[in-house]
């Protein structure tokens, strides 16, 4: 019951939070420290985690690295979180209802939420954070959701009641965001000067840690919340520092510098942490992570435009290779963009396995063939097959998938060059204008299997995430009609032929869902893989006195 | 006149040789580099495998017979990639170097010929270009521009002629006022003659020597410039790559930094040793003027 | 004298400008826009907030008033708020950093020069002896090294097969926590690794210039004299040969003096050193614009400076500038 609220929207590839398992797999503990010396919980001791960025800011609301929304993440919390099973329950809300056209939803407060300054918690803040989101002086980055509330109110100071226009499916999901203080914030939000609020360097929240103090560039510390509405977390302090670098990171971790790190590599988790050492000193966990890595087609390219051309390119790669060449098999073939395990995952549908006698079939159909001998396709005018993957500088993962992938295509007779390139120059330069044929990038999955802002042909804005460009009017109106109910069977159907279109069409190739190899100091006791994670319960991770090791109390 | 100049011109190279050749340590460096430039351009005849080839079965092996340098994370054989990424090492450190020396050349010649306000305005583009430092600049250009082979050489070559250009400045003014050029104007010949003919061979001494220990710097720069992800784009293997392929594993793939490693340090410190020599052999020349305090030793 | 030092400082400020702005617009032109890094790749960043942006920071104006806007602030040292989210004070970002990087920079120059200064005039009073062919190769060795990679062997050995050392950052974490002189101790720790890879490099090319410059001056007519006169040897080393070749040293300490704010980025990034180094390539790689001229000024600031302070010294101690003539440097 007790566990940590995770804000579910965050996108950033190497997230590991969630994870779903089908029934038959658990999370593995990968070592044999010993758990039978343990010793009753304690509090005390400091939990040492490594960041690669700086926090942005300490309002996450404001923010977009995931850095700040892991700090933030323990300093507020939500009116509901999701627990092992990634069921959402729950957490400043005592319980809630909804209408049963979908339109309607009350939440009961909880009333014995302080903030860390003592003001007590009621529903002028979560009226009040709704104001502040959608207020066009705010820039918060993830505004969507609570835009499509028609209004909300709190008729007493326990209760708030929102409504929608039309129903939306991942209503109550919204209300998992960090709430924000009104007693401290509301000038400012009028004023439109939340950065410069003191907010944001000395945050006010309702979680479970409290702020203590941020060195920028160095380190950020928080203390355990000893009035938290779920009791004191155990760990007494949480030290995040900021190491930029990766491989500076890894190098702590095997020197005992950090006690917690989100996801190994899959080189690191199985050839480079085996040594006695090492398992002695940590606990290795393997979860599915909530994400997928995919090859995506740029569709207005006339040469992608023909669905044989993208079919040859799924039958010319190999996924098993892929996984085994860069996540060192740690990962499981993709068939589609929703999580594997959930409710509205299907695997029945159209495989592309590797097959390059198929692709170079299907492209001859398309007319592409080698004319003069040279190994390279051309078209029926002469013009070879070259095509330029991009992906984003700084992430190994991509970089060899771009290097295999092209070796592979080169083998069919397509020429392919490889460009990496600064993530926000990328981003601006050729994935906005869609100024790209091929790219290698990752999503997330998240917990709700909505997928409208991926795939609906209203979202090929330039700042819109339909990066493809995918338009087919059948799966529009299926997203839609997803999106609007709150039915779970009806929605199975729709999400089930959703993922049949897709495979079929493929606008990109579903690569992998990788695994997330989270690795914790062998010290730390109460962890307990799920599906979601491990971090779903990390109040209640101790350390037992004898073993404690960061004395502070 | 020109004979007289070709014959005092090959007493000085002989001259030169006599110094140089005594200088074993410069003698080994020139060696080495001569060995090293076969090496690159017969890259492709020697490479015993594929360097770009990924085989996902034989991630990070350790060096064996059939893999001299073992294998890098994808499989890819670590000696065909050292030696195909000589070849890039090393144009990136000639062509950078040459640009560096051409611009260099043009500039320094324009301010010491013209002098006044033209020298005003070349100097004061020195100060400016000498003020950023140069690996700043270097970060903030190619943090903009499209990685490439040619973009690295251009903007390496583009942040380092200054050196150049004040060596190649200093000569002029000494010897725009010797015989031979009051001479020349007075019979007529026109600037660029002038220039080209009888001022800049005088120069090619010292420029010679800072091109050639720019040589090492460009090298050691490109270097550093792929190990933080702005070089030439995969699967092209630099040394500078190869060592940040092999940055994480490095307790387990020692190979991957060790030889890559070893590559840069031998082509750097035989540059440096050669180009020392040569310098130290040009001394005699070198203590007429103060052209020794202004070649450059940056990194 | 006072006239060559006054008019250096004026040909400074124009210097200055023309940096300032020169930078400016190639920033400007970059590609990638710093509103990219707020909104990145997700489902649900919403549009409107880059209008918002654009409107907030300016940059819909035409880019010579948005420098001019700048650049008034910028004489007040008021270098405007980073665009990351956390918009803090650029002149606050720096002025935490900056002594983070002098710090190491000076301790790192202090130990080249004290120890180049004795490797390089030994090196030239004995000339082609044996210890100046080891001390050579030696020292181009290290000139040879790349420093990533050095820091990367260093790490390994020191860092986590020994465990001796600390490989990253400046303090443990439990820094707060210990006695007074184990605090000294951890600091002097954590320093060890980034200077030794560091000074390892450096020392190179400074005792090279030591012995050429120290070669130059022992060849020059007044060691000879002095010699004549019958010195001892000693005594004309130390009182005359070496007075002088300290004087291109002196110059070369001037022109260092930027590194000493740049800050060396491949070695803060590696050992985690919070100083501008880092800053550096963090904002130019996020496009935080206002970071970036403000590093850039302090910077440039120091560079003339320095190079002011050069002259002057040289031109003090070098008669020949002194009494007159155009020749100063070349």
């Amino acid at each position: 019951m007790p566990g940590r609220r995770v804000r579910a929207r965050a996108v950033l590839t190497w997230i590991a939070g969630l994870g779903l398992l089908a029934a038959a797999c658990n999370g593995q503990i990968e070592s044999g420290a010993d758990e039978a010396s343990a010793g009753p919980p304690a509090y005390g001791d400091t939990f040492i985690q490594a960041s690669i960025g700086d926090i942005g800011g300490l309002i996450p609301s404001l923010t977009s690295d995931q850095s700040s929304h892991e700090v933030g993440g323990m300093i507020y919390d939500g009116l509901v979180k999701l627990d092992k099973d990634l069921n959402m329950v729950p957490a400043m809300a005592e319980s809630w209802t909804y209408s049963t056209d979908c339109l309607d939803l009350t939440f009961r407060l909880r009333r014995d939420i302080k903030w860390h300054d003592g003001y007590p918690f009621n529903a002028d803040d979560v009226v009040f954070t709704y104001q502040a989101m959608v207020n066009p002086k705010t820039p918060a980055p993830f505004k969507e959701g609570f835009l499509l509330v028609k209004s909300v109110d709190a008729p007493d100071p326990y209760t708030v009641h929102v409504h929608y226009d039309k129903p939306y499916a991942r209503a109550v999901e919204t209300w998992g965001t960090y709430i924000l203080p009104k007693h401290l914030l509301q000038s400012f939000v009028d004023a439109g000067t939340m950065r410069e609020s003191p907010q944001n360097s000395q945050p006010v929240g309702t979680g479970p840690y409290r702020f203590q103090e941020w060195k920028p560039g160095e380190k950020v510390v928080l203390v355990a919340n000893p009035d938290y509405y779920e009791g004191r977390p155990y760990l007494s302090r949480v030290v995040y520092r900021v190491i930029p670098s990766q491989a500076t990171i890894f190098l702590e971790l095997k020197a005992k510098g950090v006690d917690y790190v989100s996801t190994l590599t899959g080189i690191q988790y199985a050839r480079q942490t085996e040594y006695p050492a090492f398992r002695k000193a940590y606990h290795k966990f393997r979860y599915p992570a909530s994400d997928y890595t995919f090859i995506g087609f740029n569709l207005k390219d006339p040469r992608f435009a023909d669905r044989r051309v993208r079919q040859a390119f799924a039958y010319a790669i190999n996924k098993q290779e892929l996984i085994d060449g860069v996540r060192l098999g740690l990962a499981r073939e993709a068939t589609g963009p929703i999580r594997p395990g959930t409710w509205a995952y299907t695997d029945k549908v159209a495989r592309f396995d590797f097959d390059p006698t198929k692709a170079r079939e299907l492209l001859a159909e398309a007319g592409w063939k080698d004319r003069d001998g040279d190994g390279v396709l051309e078209d029926k005018d002469g013009k070879p097959f070259t095509v330029t993957i991009r992906t984003n500088q700084g992430n190994d993962e991509r970089k060899k998938i771009a290097e295999i992938v092209q070796q592979r295509l080169k083998e069919i007779g397509i020429k392919v060059d490889i460009q990496l390139i600064e993530w926000a120059a990328f981003i601006k330069e050729f994935v906005k204008p869609r100024r790209f044929e091929l790219v290698v990038l990752g999503l997330g999955t998240g917990t709700d299997p909505d997928q409208f802002v991926v795939w609906h042909s209203s979202q090929r804005g330039p700042d819109q995430m339909n990066r493809t460009g995918y338009a087919n009017p059948e799966v529009d109106a299926l997203l839609e009609a997803g999106r609007s109910s709150c039915v779970q069977s009806e929605r199975v159907r729709y999400y089930h032929r959703i993922q049949e279109i897709l495979a079929e069409d493929l606008p990109m190739i579903f690569l992998y869902n990788r695994d997330a190899l989270p690795v914790v100091a062998a010290r730390i006791h109460g962890v307990s893989p799920s599906p979601s994670g491990i971090l779903y319960n990390f109040n209640e991770w101790y350390v037992p006195k004898a073993q404690q090791r960061y004395t502070s109390g | 006149m020109a004979a007289v100049a070709g014959s005092a011109r090959r007493g000085e190279i002989r001259q030169f040789w006599r110094t140089f050749s005594r200088n074993q340590l410069a003698m080994c460096g020139g060696a080495v580099v001569a060995v090293l430039v076969f090496l690159a351009v017969t890259a492709p005849l020697l490479a015993p495998w594929d360097p770009n080839r990924p085989d996902t079965k034989k991630i990070l092996t350790p060096p064996s017979s059939s893999h001299w340098f073992g294998t890098d994370p994808l499989g890819r054989d670590v000696l065909s990639r050292v030696l195909y990424g000589s070849r890039i090492s090393l144009s990136v450190g000639f062509v950078s170097v040459g640009i560096a020396a051409a611009i260099g050349m043009l500039m320094g010649a324009a301010a010491g010929y013209y002098g006044g306000m033209v020298d005003n305005v070349v100097m004061r583009m020195v100060d400016l270009m000498l003020v950023f430092p140069r690996f700043f600049l270097l970060l903030a250009v190619l943090a903009f521009l499209k990685p490439s082979i040619w973009t690295i050489m251009t903007v390496i070559g583009l942040t380092g002629w200054m050196g150049v250009a004040r060596l190649v400045r200093a000569e002029f003014l000494t010897l725009r006022e010797r015989e031979f050029v009051i001479w020349s104007e007075s019979v007529g010949a026109g600037a660029p003659r002038i220039i080209f003919r009888h001022i800049l061979p005088n120069a090619i001494a010292p420029i010679l020597v800072a091109m050639t220990l720019g040589i090492p710097a460009a090298i050691l720069t490109e270097a550093g410039l792929s190990f933080l992800g702005l070089g030439v784009q995969p699967p092209y293997a630099t040394w500078g790559n190869i060592l940040n392929d092999g940055r994480d594993y490095i307790e387990i793939a020692w190979w991957l930094t060790l030889y890559p490693g070893l590559a840069i340090l031998i082509t750097v410190l035989s540059y440096n040793l050669m180009g020392e020599g040569i310098r130290d052999a040009l001394d005699p020349r070198l203590r007429q003027s103060r052209l020794g305090r202004i070649v450059r030793l940056g990194r | 004298m006072a006239l060559f030092a006054l008019r250096r400082l004026l040909l400074s400020i124009p210097l200055l400008i023309g940096i300032t702005f020169v930078s400016y617009v190639v920033i400007g032109l970059a590609p990638g826009g710093p509103l990219d890094f707020l909104t990145p790749e997700d489902p649900n960043a919403s549009p409107e907030v880059k209008e918002r942006l654009i409107k907030e920071f300016g940059l819909d104006k035409p880019i010579h008033v948005q420098y001019w806007q700048w650049l008034k602030r910028a004489v007040r040292l008021d270098f405007g708020r980073s665009f990351l989210p956390d918009g803090r004070p650029v002149s606050a970002k720096i002025a935490e950093r900056l002594p983070v990087t002098l710090f190491l920079n000076l301790i790192e120059l202090a130990i080249i020069v004290g120890l180049a200064v004795p490797i390089g005039v030994l090196s030239a009073t004995r000339q082609y002896s044996l210890y100046d062919k080891i001390t050579t190769i030696f020292v181009f060795v290290g000139f040879a090294t790349p420093d990533f990679w050095l820091a990367l062997l260093l790490m390994i050995l020191f860092g986590v097969q020994l465990g001796w050392l600390p490989i990253s950052g400046l303090r443990s974490l439990n820094w707060e926590y210990l006695s007074f002189w184990r605090q000294q101790w951890d600091f002097f720790a954590h320093l060890v690794l980034p200077i030794v890879v560091a000074t390892f490099g450096g020392l190179a090319g400074f005792s090279r210039y030591m012995r050429q410059s120290m070669l130059e001056v022992v060849r020059q007519d007044y060691v000879q004299t002095a010699r004549a006169k019958g010195l001892s040897e000693r005594a004309v080393i130390s009182k005359h040969a070496l007075r002088n070749a300290l004087l291109p040293v002196v110059t070369i300490l001037a022109l260092a003096l930027p590194g000493l704010i740049g800050g060396s980025v491949i070695i803060e990034s590696i050992f985690a050193i919070p100083g501008m180094g880092q800053l550096m390539v963090q904002s130019v790689f996020s496009r935080d614009y206002p970071v970036v001229m403000g590093n850039l000024v302090i910077v440039a600031s120091l560079t003339l400076v320095a190079n002011l302070v050069a002259d002057i010294t040289y031109a003090l101690v070098d008669p020949r500038i002194r009494f007159g003539g155009r020749r100063g440097r070349a």
